[in-house]
This record gives structure tokens, C-alpha cells and sequence, in this order.
């Protein structure tokens, strides 16, 4: 489908050949080169994903021990954070809405589709790069400082956000440190739309010949739904805090009702506003985001089933078509994070109704992949263990959702615990697990060695374990009663029943740190001195093991060509039991 | 061996798997991004108007003269746009040059005659705080004419870049991207003018 | 090439020539329509009217204006694909003020009696971010 034309190859004869000599600067800073930007992505998010758990361990003190000083960090921190070393609550909250905050937009997003997607997209679709290579620099270059700008606000004037990650009007209007946030987000939202441009221009426009849509690996799909639903879902969030900013700088009241009153003296604006609004604006994107945290881990998982099944997994079209329903659906859900805000009821049974449905094709691609198992030559590899794993979790993650997709359930769980077990066991121990069995899985790939095994078992089941102390004993507290967002369960009475769970969950965290100690060192040892491997060391099919490991700038010797789809593995009269897409005779 | 410097050969419809150029293709999806963006304020705009017990009406509390001449100005830059990039069709680099800075004058009256209504406000002491409906009002109008001032920009670039590559086979796709934005900003202002100022 | 008709090397590179009369036609509409939408606010038409006809008026204008000057008539179907998708996430546009809508008889406001009436609170000045400490 793609012909050749001399006339364009001439007039670019003067470009192509031309081999200069890059800076530093050009080489590795402000590279052009996705696998570069990629790894970019991939160390940033990782380190921004262990400061938002580091909040959540200070956190964790103050929910197990409450009135207690923090032990040894206490004392570090200024007087007005935590006075005698107690952790205040003004302080609780600003870790509180800044650990949501870094996990979802500067942690796991740009993980899953920052650093996996731009470095194995255009591998797997046999491109040499990105469509738009200066705009995918520019696109970190814009996640880093809002990242940054996020991080200083702890010590610019008004402190941190504290108004939750979800910044609820009139809390957020007249609460110190959001306008930073706010102004944080705008870069993010830039970054994540030039991002998401490149990645559907590159995965419609620069596929290798014979590659069609349905040849195309899972993991491509998931990219590309997940692309467009940040595209089409974060200008409203941009335009709902364009609308937050003008009310905190200009004194504007887009969220402020009339007649406000705020420690007891009314509030000065004009009003007329409405803070409902805002809830339904961040929500329009909130809940595709959600779909954006999980399409590509989903992805990934797909891409290490196949490839240690050793055979086509079930149901690829399924799989595609429930990708592609959950985008559709996940626009019109939105409203099942508000059933108890004081929406309209016919509103309310709307989005109950939508909400059920979505739930459909979610079930369907986690049963594509059971059934995937099914028949398998099932290699228990340190990628397949996470994998594995991801199953159960996001079953339990899932199934959790119900109840709070049911408006009358919901009402008594919404703010509790159970929200909480809820997200962070999809969130966490579905789309984190996925995306560290996707770093074993392509660490070959990025770095030419591979990581080491025994670590990596001892990281897996470590990690496993703390994860569910964690998290479970959420549901269990939220059944209970106990409310979100308290730095101290205890001031209130019905806690109390439930309060060793808190110590159950806080002493979970502080070892599931320990068990990330060997994952740190075994990436960073592996990365100079792992076992060297070659192209392919998972025997896969997919394009990306068509080239060396790592692959040079231009990815590939010559435009490779694709002769079958993406997982024929155990292929009947194949010589091997995989069947790499660009081999024409096998 | 291939290497992005290829990519630019990607540019060609021919060479491309779905057989839209890349910027043709890249410029749709921004501005499908943008359209999410005006339509909420749009959203917002309906949502707190219907929730307000009182709404001053466009005639009275704004300057409907001046925003109809604005409408016009904004329509006859989006006509020198799209004439503009018929010249470079036509390979009509003096013409291109004639039309092209007609847009760019065109967008700065824009601009003057709202700095002239925003003016008249703050010398009213009406600001963004003064009600939501003036909230509203700067907001939206504001946003429109940060974009303005983007096109501007770009179409500015497009000018001092035809002195060198008038003639380059991707110039023309330049202009056309532009010119794609710059009537889009045209249809935010068509709906924004009744939206705003006669309902 | 170089003999060739630039239109026929534009098209070549993907663009149609270009039809000026067409584009001067599409102007004197455009300009007629705005006199128009402004002559029709005039009349002060119910709010239901006005809207409709505003609405209509520029949704007229606006579908000149893609069709012809950002040549979405006889564009490629996937552009127009991608641009329904667009429209389907805008349902949503119009849920949020349908949930106004349906709220509209729900009132926050407490109608102040004429014995008595609400106490009088100081004014407050809106909050200021507090100061690093």
C-alpha cells in the first residue's frame, strides 16, 4: 500500500544519507529520537512514581498511628507541616492530593504511554520513528517542567495543592496552593496532546508494508484507543481549570455560588456560579483517564501471554472491538463518580445504566484472556508471573466496581475506604503490575542485557504480597464506614473497629518499599553489567524483535514487510514455534 | 537506510498508509482537541446561564456595532486565507505575499477593536468579577483571542519563511495546515458573536 | 516537473486547485448571513426562537465555512471518521446542562421574609494563597 516515489526520495537526497555528529545535548537531552525519549519517559515516571509513594508511606504513619510524631522524618520537616513531628492535617492533605496527582498524571500515564508507547510503538508497527519526531521532544520537555512545577509547590509560597486530586470547588477556590496546580496541569495537558497527535498520526500513517489495522499487535491498539481518549477528553479538563485559575487570580465565579460563606463571613464574589460544574467538567475527563491508565498495561499483557503461551491469544478481534468500546463508552460514564453530589436522579439512573454497560467489554477482554491460557506451553518467566498475576488482581478490582457503579450501593460507599481498594487494586496491582511485567519483558529490548531472574522473583511475589495487605483490608474498612480523606480515623468513633487494618495496610507499605530495593538495583545493575542477550531472547513474533538490541537510530536495516499477523506462534509446518511477522517463508 | 529524515518523505499522501499527509492528518486531530475545548466553555456557558435567576442581555451590556464589524473583519481574513494559499498553488509568490499579509492585517484590527471593548469595560469598572456574566464574556472572548494571537504567529512565520522556501513540495501543506487553524478560529468567533452578544 | 502545471503538481502532492470564484461566492454568503443573524436580533424573538435561529444561522455559516474554505467537502472519509467520533464525545456537552435543566426546580435559595430577614454577615475579601511561613 505504500509506493515509493522518486520524485520525494530525490528532492530528500540531500537529508538522508548525511551523517553528522551529534552533541551531547542532541544526543541524549533534547533527543529526537523516540527510543531515547522513551527511556526519558521511563526513568522520569519511575522516579515520579516512587516520590508519590514516599507521600503515601508519611501518609500511612498518620492513618496507623495517628497523634503520633513520624519517627526520625519528623523532625525534618518545617514546624507548620508537622509541628513536634506530627504530621498536621493541612500537611496530610497536601501529600494526600499530591500523591493522587503525580501517581495518575506524572507517574503511571506517562509510564504506560510516555515510555512504553513511544519506545515499542513504532517498533511494532515497522516505522523508523514517530511521525512527528520535534514535537515528541517538545512533548517531554513540557511533562518534565509541569512535573517539576508540581513538585515545588511544597516550597512556594502557599504550599502544596490540598484540595484532594479531584480539587472540588469552593474548597479549591479558597484553599492555598492550587493555582500552581492549576498552572501544573495546563503543561501536562499540553504535553499529553501533543503526544496523543503523534502517536495516532504515526500508528494510521507509518505502518510497514503489509501491516494493515488487523495485523496490527494488541498493544498498538491499546495505544491508539488510549491516544484518542486523551485527545478528545483533556481539553475540557484544560478549559474547566482555565475556568478554576480565573476564579483564583481574577476573582471570577465560575464555581462559586451566590451567598458562600467561609468561616463564618461571607464570602466576596459576585457568584452565580456552580460547583457542581466543575465536578461534572473533571470528571468528563477523569473517568477516561482511568481508561487510559489501563488500556495499555492491558495491552502489555496481551503481548506477554501470547508470547509465553507460545500461541495465538483468544479472541484478537474481541479484543480490539472491547478496546475500542471501552474508549466509545468511557465518554458518557463520567457521572457515576458523582451519584451522591446532588445530581438529578434521572441523571443518576443514566449513568448507572451506562456505567453497566462498559463493564461489558472490560469483562470480555479479561476472558480473552483466561481463555488465552487455555491450551498454552505456559513458560512462568519473570514478565509471565506479573502477567499471571494481573488476572486475579484486576478481577478483584473489577468486580469491586459494582457495587459503586450502582447508584444505590454507592451512596453508602462513596468516600470511604472501599473507593480506595477499589482504584488502587485496578490502578495498582492491574495496570503497575502489567507495566513492571512490561519492563522485565522489553529491558532486553531497551538495553541489549538482560535483568536478573532470582531478583526478579524475589521483586514478584514481595510485591504481590504487600500489595494485598495493602489494599484489601480497604474493602473491609469501608464496609465499615470509614471515611476517606481523614488524617486521623480515630476522631471518629465508628473507626475505631477497623483501626488495626490501618496498621495492617501502613506496615504493608513500608515493606512493599523494601521489596522495589531489588527491582531499583537489579535495573540499574542490568542496565551495565546484565547478561548480554541478542535480538529476540523471548523468541517473540512481533516486529520489535526484528531489530538489534537496543536498536540503532532508524530502528530497522531496511523497511521490513509483514507477511501474517501478530501472534503466529506454533504456526501448523512452521519449522519454528514462532512465526515472526516480517519472515516470509517459515 | 531508513532514518527520520524520512519522515518528511512520509509527508507525501502517497507514502503514508492511510493516504492523508501527516501535518494534514496531525492538524485535524489538534483541532478536534480544540473544538472539546470551546465546547465546554460553551457547556459552562449554557449550564450557568440557565442556573442564573438573571442574565443581562447582549445589546444592552455589550457593544454589538463593534462586534458585528469584528465578525466581518474575521471573515474576510479567513477569505485572504484561503486566497492566499490559492497562490501558492498557483506559484504566485508576490500574490501569496499580498493575500497573506492582508490575513495578518486583517487579525491585528481584529484584535484592536477588541482592545477597544475591553478597554471600554475597564474604564466602566466592568470586570471578569464583576458578575458571571462578565466572567463569562472576558473568558470566552479572551481565550478566542489568545488563539488569534497564535495564528497571527504562525501565519507571521509562514510569511518570512516563504522568502526562502516558497518552492519547497511541503510549503503548500504548510499553508493549508495554517490556514485550517486560522477557520477554525473563524467558527469559534461565527458561534461565539450570536452566542455572546444578540441572545 | 519543472514544465509541468503547478496545479497539476499541487495535486499531485495532494491539492485539489483551487476555486476562486467559489471562495468569493462563499464570502458574499458569509457576509450576508452575519447582517442577517444581526437584523433577526433585532426583532427581540422569544428566548426559544432566538436561540434556535441564532444557532441555525451559524451553524449555516460554520458548515460553509468547513466544506469549502477547509475543503471538508470531498475530504478523505477518515478525517470525517475521526470528526464523528469527535461528535459522539460531545453527547455529553449535553447532559451537563440537561442536569441544570432537570435541577431547575430545586432552589438553594432561601426566600428572605420581610420580619426578621437574614443577619447580616461581614464581607470577607476572597481568600489570598497564605503566605510561606
Amino acid at each position: 500500500m505504500v509506493k515509493k516515489n522518486n520524485h520525494a526520495a530525490a528532492a530528500h537526497d540531500s537529508h538522508s544519507h548525511a551523517h553528522h555528529e551529534l552533541t551531547f545535548w542532541q544526543k541524549y537531552v533534547f533527543s529526537l529520537d523516540h527510543k531515547i525519549i522513551g527511556l526519558q519517559y521511563l526513568i522520569t515516571s519511575l522516579i515520579f512514581l516512587l516520590i508519590g509513594f514516599t507521600f503515601m508511606m508519611v501518609m500511612r504513619w498518620s492513618l496507623a498511628f495517628p497523634g503520633t510524631p513520624l519517627p526520625v522524618l519528623g523532625r525534618l520537616f518545617p514546624a507548620d507541616l508537622a509541628p513536634n513531628g506530627v504530621i498536621s492535617g493541612e500537611f496530610y492533605n497536601s501529600l494526600g492530593a499530591m500523591h493522587g496527582t503525580i501517581m495518575v498524571f506524572l507517574g503511571v500515564v506517562p509510564l504506560g504511554v510516555g515510555a512504553f508507547g513511544n519506545y515499542v510503538l513504532p517498533l511494532q508497527i515497522g516505522a523508523p520513528d514517530m511521525a512527528f519526531p520535534r514535537m515528541n521532544m517538545a512533548s517531554y520537555w513540557t511533562y518534565l517542567p509541569g512535573g517539576l512545577l508540581m513538585l515545588a509547590s511544597f516550597v512556594l509560597p502557599g504550599g502544596a495543592a490540598q484540595s484532594g486530586w479531584t480539587s472540588y470547588p469552593p474548597l479549591s477556590i479558597i484553599n492555598p496552593g492550587q493555582t500552581v496546580w492549576l498552572v501544573g496541569m495546563v503543561l501536562l495537558i499540553t504535553s499529553s496532546l501533543m503526544g496523543s497527535i503523534n502517536f495516532i498520526v504515526t500508528t494510521l500513517n507509518l505502518r510497514a508494508p503489509g501491516m494493515s489495522l488487523m495485523r496490527m499487535p494488541l498493544f498498538v491498539w491499546s495505544e491508539l484507543v488510549t491516544s484518542v481518549l486523551l485527545l478528545l477528553a483533556f481539553p475540557p479538563l484544560e478549559a474547566a481549570a482555565i475556568m478554576q485559575f480565573m476564579d483564583r487570580v481574577f476573582h471570577t465565579s465560575f464555581y462559586i455560588p451566590q451567598g458562600l460563606v467561609v468561616l463564618g463571613m461571607l464570602h466576596k464574589a459576585s457568584g452565580g456560579g456552580q460547583p457542581l460544574l466543575w465536578q461534572h467538567l473533571f470528571w468528563f475527563l477523569a473517568h477516561p483517564e482511568v481508561y487510559v491508565l489501563l488500556l495499555p498495561p492491558m495491552g502489555i499483557v496481551m503481548e506477554i501471554i501470547a508470547n509465553n503461551t507460545r500461541k495465538p491469544p483468544h479472541g484478537y478481534k474481541t479484543v480490539v472491538a472491547s478496546m475500542c468500546g471501552i474508549g466509545a463508552m468511557s465518554f458518557v460514564v463520567w457521572a457515576h463518580h458523582m451519584f451522591v453530589s446532588g445530581m438529578s436522579a434521572t441523571l443518576s439512573n443514566f449513568f448507572l445504566v451506562t456505567t453497566m454497560i462498559i463493564s461489558v467489554p472490560s469483562v470480555a477482554i479479561l476472558t480473552c484472556m483466561v481463555f488465552s491460557l487455555k491450551g498454552g506451553s505456559i513458560r512462568f518467566n519473570v514478565p509471565m508471573l506479573w502477567a499471571l498475576a494481573f488476572l486475579p488482581m484486576f478481577g478483584i478490582g473489577g468486580l469491586t466496581g459494582l457495587p459503586l457503579g450502582l447508584t444505590a450501593t454507592d451512596i453508602y460507599l462513596h468516600d470511604t475506604y472501599y473507593v480506595i481498594g477499589h482504584f488502587h487494586y485496578v490502578v495498582v496491582t492491574g495496570s503497575i503490575v502489567a507495566m513492571i511485567g512490561g519492563v522485565y519483558y522489553w529491558f532486553p529490548k531497551w538495553y541489549g542485557r538482560k535483568m536478573n531472574d532470582t531478583l526478579g522473583y524475589l521483586h514478584f511475589w514481595g510485591t504481590l504480597a504487600c500489595m494485598n495487605g495493602v489494599f484489601f483490608p480497604m474493602f473491609i474498612q469501608g464496609l465499615a464506614g470509614q471515611n476517606r480523606r481523614y488524617y486521623d480515623p480515630t476522631a471518629h468513633l465508628h473507626n475505631l473497629p477497623t483501626q488495626p487494618l490501618h496498621v495492617v495496610s501502613s506496615v504493608s507499605a513500608w515493606c512493599l518499599f523494601l521489596f522495589q530495593l531489588p527491582f531499583i538495583y537489579n535495573f540499574f545493575h542490568s542496565m551495565f553489567a546484565g547478561e548480554k542477550t541478542e535480538e529476540n531472547p523471548w523468541k517473540a513474533t512481533t516486529l520489535e524483535w526484528a531489530c538489534p538490541s537496543p536498536p540503532p537510530h532508524g530502528n530497522f536495516e531496511k523497511t521490513p514487510r509483514v507477511y501474517r499477523g501478530p501472534y503466529e506462534y506454533s504456526l501448523p509446518g512452521a519449522k519454528t514455534d514462532w512465526a515472526p511477522q516480517h519472515v516470509e517463508a517459515v | 537506510m531508513s532514518s527520520p529524515s524520512d519522515i518528511a518523505a512520509w509527508q507525501e499522501p502517497a507514502l503514508t498508509s492511510s493516504g492523508v499527509p501527516n501535518a494534514k492528518l496531525g492538524i485535524w486531530l489538534f483541532l478536534a482537541s480544540e473544538v472539546m475545548l470551546f465546547s465546554t466553555l460553551f457547556t459552562s456557558y449554557v449550564v450557568l446561564r440557565l442556573g442564573a435567576a438573571s442574565w443581562p442581555r447582549g445589546w444592552v451590556a455589550l457593544n454589538v456595532p463593534l462586534a458585528m464589524v469584528n465578525t466581518i473583519v474575521l471573515i474576510t481574513s479567513s477569505v485572504t486565507m484561503v486566497l492566499a494559499y490559492a497562490k501558492v498553488i498557483e506559484k504566485d509568490l508576490s500574490g501569496f505575499r499580498k493575500y497573506m499579509m492582508a490575513t495578518i492585517g486583517l487579525a491585528f484590527l481584529f484584535l484592536i477593536f477588541k482592545s477597544f471593548e475591553y478597554g471600554s469595560h475597564f474604564t466602566h469598572h466592568e470586570y471578569p468579577s464583576t458578575s458571571i456574566f462578565h466572567a463569562v464574556y472576558f473568558t470566552m472572548t479572551g481565550l478566542h483571542c489568545i488563539h488569534v494571537i497564535g495564528g497571527i504567529i504562525v501565519n507571521t512565520g509562514l510569511l518570512f519563511m516563504a522568502n526562502e522556501q516558497f518552492d519547497h513540495p511541503l510549503f503548500a501543506g504548510r499553508v493549508e495546515g495554517a490556514g485550517l487553524y486560522w477557520h477554525f478560529v473563524d467558527i469559534v468567533w461565527i458561534f461565539l458573536f450570536p452566542c455572546i452578544y444578540l441572545i | 516537473m519543472a514544465n509541468e502545471h503547478p496545479h497539476r503538481v499541487a495535486a499531485a502532492h495532494g491539492h485539489p486547485p483551487p476555486n476562486v470564484k467559489l471562495y468569493i461566492a462563499i464570502f458574499g454568503a458569509l457576509i450576508f448571513l452575519t447582517i442577517l443573524t444581526v437584523v433577526v436580533s433585532w426583532w427581540h424573538l422569544p428566548p426559544a426562537g432566538a436561540i434556535a435561529v441564532a444557532l441555525l444561522i451559524a451553524s449555516f455559516k460554520a458548515s460553509l465555512v468547513l466544506a469549502f474554505f477547509m475543503h471538508l467537502k470531498g475530504e478523505h472519509k477518515l478525517i470525517i471518521a475521526f470528526l464523528g467520533i469527535m461528535l459522539f464525545t460531545c453527547i455529553g456537552f449535553f447532559l451537563i446542562p440537561l442536569d441544570q435543566h432537570l435541577l431547575r426546580d430545586r432552589t438553594t435559595h432561601t426566600e428572605v421574609k420581610e420580619e426578621g430577614g437574614a443577619p447580616e454577615l461581614p464581607q470577607a475579601e476572597p481568600a489570598k494563597p497564605q503566605e510561606a511561613k
